[in-house]
């Protein structure tokens, strides 16, 4: 078993561990939009690609995306605008290094695993302000810079939300912030009674965490960088192809990633109530993607159902609600933490 | 040590360096919110729209020329693809104009059938509107649940008239039914399908349901009342000035309604509200609306009851020649005001046919009324208004 420990070996399978959930998961998330939008609008949505249930939908458009010609338009920035969809995707798969899968099953679990992807996942935002500008298209500039400035509002809430969690875990790992949710919150009797974060007072910061985190995928209802009826696409408005894959691809990737995280700070990620040892490893991929469904419904469920939010008004609801909100958590968390 | 004239200097100097032109966008011909082929070239400093003009033009189709060389049957073909989300409304102003210039007394029966019609068309335009405008806010679901039940409305417009859209249903004289022989052969005078009333009964009690659920679903939407509300304020004395009509003129606290100001067909004959609020608001403008389609559903219904039997058709001459003279018609059409006027030198087409279309009137309060908004509000309002664009350039 002397190759399991071997570094190369490890890093192959955790590549191609992370790149098989983040690729699969997007095509998954993908299907699971197109069916339940158009459940939702009392449509049936794909039907015959694939044979049953249409679930062959998004390799089929996958493919079709693939032939399509590549254009960049006149005028534009080619290298930056080229290298644009590049930047998302891996700001996307870089967060997925720290999610714990299981116990062991992680990328790599760093100290300061809630920091890194705090910063690593506001990076995406840089690729779009760069699809944004090199477009050489105004609309695609006015979607950049609704990005940037969403970005700026919506950091915060969601920094001071992972905030009062840390302070609540007393460690930045991921790893540790699982562990902790399995400490024994309080006993009854002999039964230790152990609840993940979001029943241990958390959930005005798991709201919080989510509308940040709605915000962040730009999605309706905080969809103005695209808003389609304004911008027509926003700064997507030129791609075409493989690059508009890219950013497809990585706008679903990283509603599993930000799910991902959220189910680890607030649900109690991979862990199962009474279950300790290695068996954990085996079902907590299981468990963590479970959650995961759950959120990324929420996520699409929000979509089909509310119109979209005015620039201005975002901001008013960030600087005036989410942040004040999310400092409040901070101190009645650390009253708690300090007091018992 | 900073004196006054220094911080003034180093203001105009950083104002100088940081200027800020506005740009201009052009939004159209092609885009997702302008209904088609209407162009907006906006002037904006950041977010802000400073300047905004309309182009149109981009659907001309030329109807009043070719009007000039068709007979008075043939351009009802033409006047229902005017507004094509309406598209029998249209035909009501013109024929009954020119039977007003031929004198020819239309029966009982077939008045109550156009204005049957008429209220059908005036339901699935709305529900159109139902299902745009809360797209344009970005909402998509509603567009799907409004236009299944405007498929029911179409269903029976359908059943009557042989089209979905562009009925060709009215002729001078009255309606022609929509199978048989013929409705001026003199031995069988063919009638509406069978059922057709009671289907039309049902459906009317559907759209009650429906309205009730656009009212759950979207009206009392917290997001849709942020976007809508306060949005886009047209006062009633601007939206006079502009020559606005209809939903739009209503929303701004006139109740203006041609239905009752100056009743046609046999709109005297039946009991209606006239929807309308006080604000001026988009939010006020979609409320509206949505009223509206109640008060037809009651008119349709108050119809069945009335309508009597009686032939569809008076009789015309095989040849229809109008006399000499000129005259104005006009209705109430969905999106507002839509007049004909008709000028005929005798003979078999008209001289002249302005049309007077509804939305091309509603279109020229844009450069006002978007002065100042945001790009977001731009669309919000826009779509408020409920233009159609074959309605604008004709």
């Amino acid at each position: 078993m002397e190759f399991v420990d071997n570094f190369w070996f490890q890093l192959v399978l955790k590549l191609a561990g992370i790149l098989g959930v983040v690729l699969t998961g997007a095509l998954v998330v993908i299907y699971a939009e197109l069916k339940i939008g158009s459940h939702m609008q009392t449509r049936i949505g794909p039907y015959y690609a694939g044979g049953r249930w249409g679930w062959a939908q998004p390799l089929a458009d996958g493919l079709k995306f693939l032939q399509k010609e590549d254009l960049s338009p006149t005028g534009s920035d080619r290298t930056v605008y080229g290298f644009a969809p590049y930047v998302v995707m891996m700001a996307t798969i870089a967060v997925f290094v720290v999610v714990p899968f299981g116990p062991d099953m992680v990328g790599a679990n760093l100290d300061l695993g809630a920091f890194y992807l705090l910063a690593i996942s506001s990076l995406s935002v840089l690729g779009v302000l760069m699809a944004g500008w090199s477009s050489a298209n105004k609309y695609s500039l006015i979607g950049g810079l609704r990005a940037a400035a969403q970005l700026i509002a919506y950091e915060l809430p969601l920094v001071l939300a992972v905030v009062a969690v840390v302070i609540q875990a007393g460690t930045m790992s991921l790893n540790g912030i699982v562990d902790a949710q399995q400490q024994t919150w309080f006993t009854i009797g002999s039964f230790n009674i152990s609840a993940p974060f979001i029943i241990q007072g958390q959930i005005l910061g798991f709201a919080i965490f989510m509308i940040a985190a709605v915000a962040e995928l730009s999605r309706i209802p905080f969809d103005m960088p695209i808003a389609e009826s304004e911008l027509t696409m926003g700064y997507l408005t030129e791609y075409s192809g493989i690059r508009f894959t890219m950013f497809f691809l990585g706008e679903y990737a990283s509603m599993i990633s930000l799910s991902a995280i959220a189910a680890t700070l607030y649900l109690g990620g991979y862990a199962v109530p009474g279950v300790h040892g290695n068996i954990v490893n085996l079902l907590g991929p299981g468990v963590l993607l479970t959650k995961v469904a759950i959120l990324v419904f929420v996520i699409i469920w929000i979509r089909w159902t509310w119109p979209r939010l005015r620039e201005d008004q975002l901001q008013t609801l960030a600087w005036t609600w989410l942040i004040p909100l999310a400092l409040l958590n901070i101190a009645i968390v650390s009253i708690f933490k300090v007091v018992f | 040590m900073t004196t006054p004239e220094m911080i003034h200097r180093s203001e105009t100097a950083v104002s100088i360096e940081l200027q800020t032109p506005d740009m201009t966008l052009n939004i159209g011909p092609q885009h997702p919110s302008t209904h088609g082929v209407l162009r907006l070239v906006a002037n904006i400093d950041g977010e802000r729209v400073t300047d905004v003009e309309p182009v149109i033009g981009y659907m001309h189709r030329g109807y009043e020329k070719l009007s000039e060389v068709r007979t008075y049957a043939q351009i009802t073909a033409l006047v229902n693809r005017i507004d094509w989300v309406s598209g029998f409304a249209n035909e009501v102003p013109f024929i009954a104009g020119v039977e007003k210039l031929m004198g020819v007394e239309v029966p009982e029966r077939a008045q109550w059938i156009r204005l049957i019609l008429s209220e059908l068309a005036r339901i699935s335009s709305h529900l159109v509107f139902m299902s745009s405008y809360p797209l344009e806010l970005g909402a998509t679901t509603p567009l799907m649940h409004s236009l299944r039940e405007r498929e029911y409305i179409l269903e029976l417009i359908e059943e009557v008239t042989g089209g979905r859209f562009h009925p060709n249903f009215n002729r001078v004289g009255g309606v022609k039914p929509a199978y048989g022989g013929g409705s001026t052969t003199k031995k069988q005078s063919m009638d509406l399908p069978e059922g057709f009333f009671q289907r039309t009964a049902d459906a009317m009690d559907r759209m009650d349901v429906i309205c009730d659920d656009i009212d759950q679903l979207v009206t009392g939407n917290e997001l849709i009342k942020m976007r809508t509300v306060g949005v886009g304020v047209i006062p009633g004395s601007k939206a006079l000035e502009y020559g606005l009509t209809g939903p739009n003129l209503r929303a701004s606290g006139v109740a203006y309604d041609l239905r009752k100001a100056d009743p046609y067909l046999t709109y005297d004959q039946v009991d209606f509200d006239v929807a309308w609020r006080p604000e001026g608001d988009c939010y006020d403008r979609y409320v509206v609306r949505l009223e509206e389609i109640r008060q037809s559903a009651r008119i349709v219904r108050q119809a069945i009851d009335k309508i009597p039997s009686g032939p569809l058709q008076a009789k015309v001459p095989r040849v229809l020649k109008a006399p000499k003279g000129q005259v104005y018609s006009r209705a109430e059409n969905p999106k507002g005001e839509f007049g004909y006027f008709i000028v005929s030198e005798g003979g078999k087409i008209p001289y002249r046919l302005k049309i007077r279309s509804t939305s091309f009137s509603n279109l020229s309060i844009l450069p006002w009324i978007l002065k100042g908004q945001l790009v977001p509000d731009l669309v919000a309002i826009m779509g408020s208004l409920d233009f159609v664009l074959g309605d604008v350039d004709r």
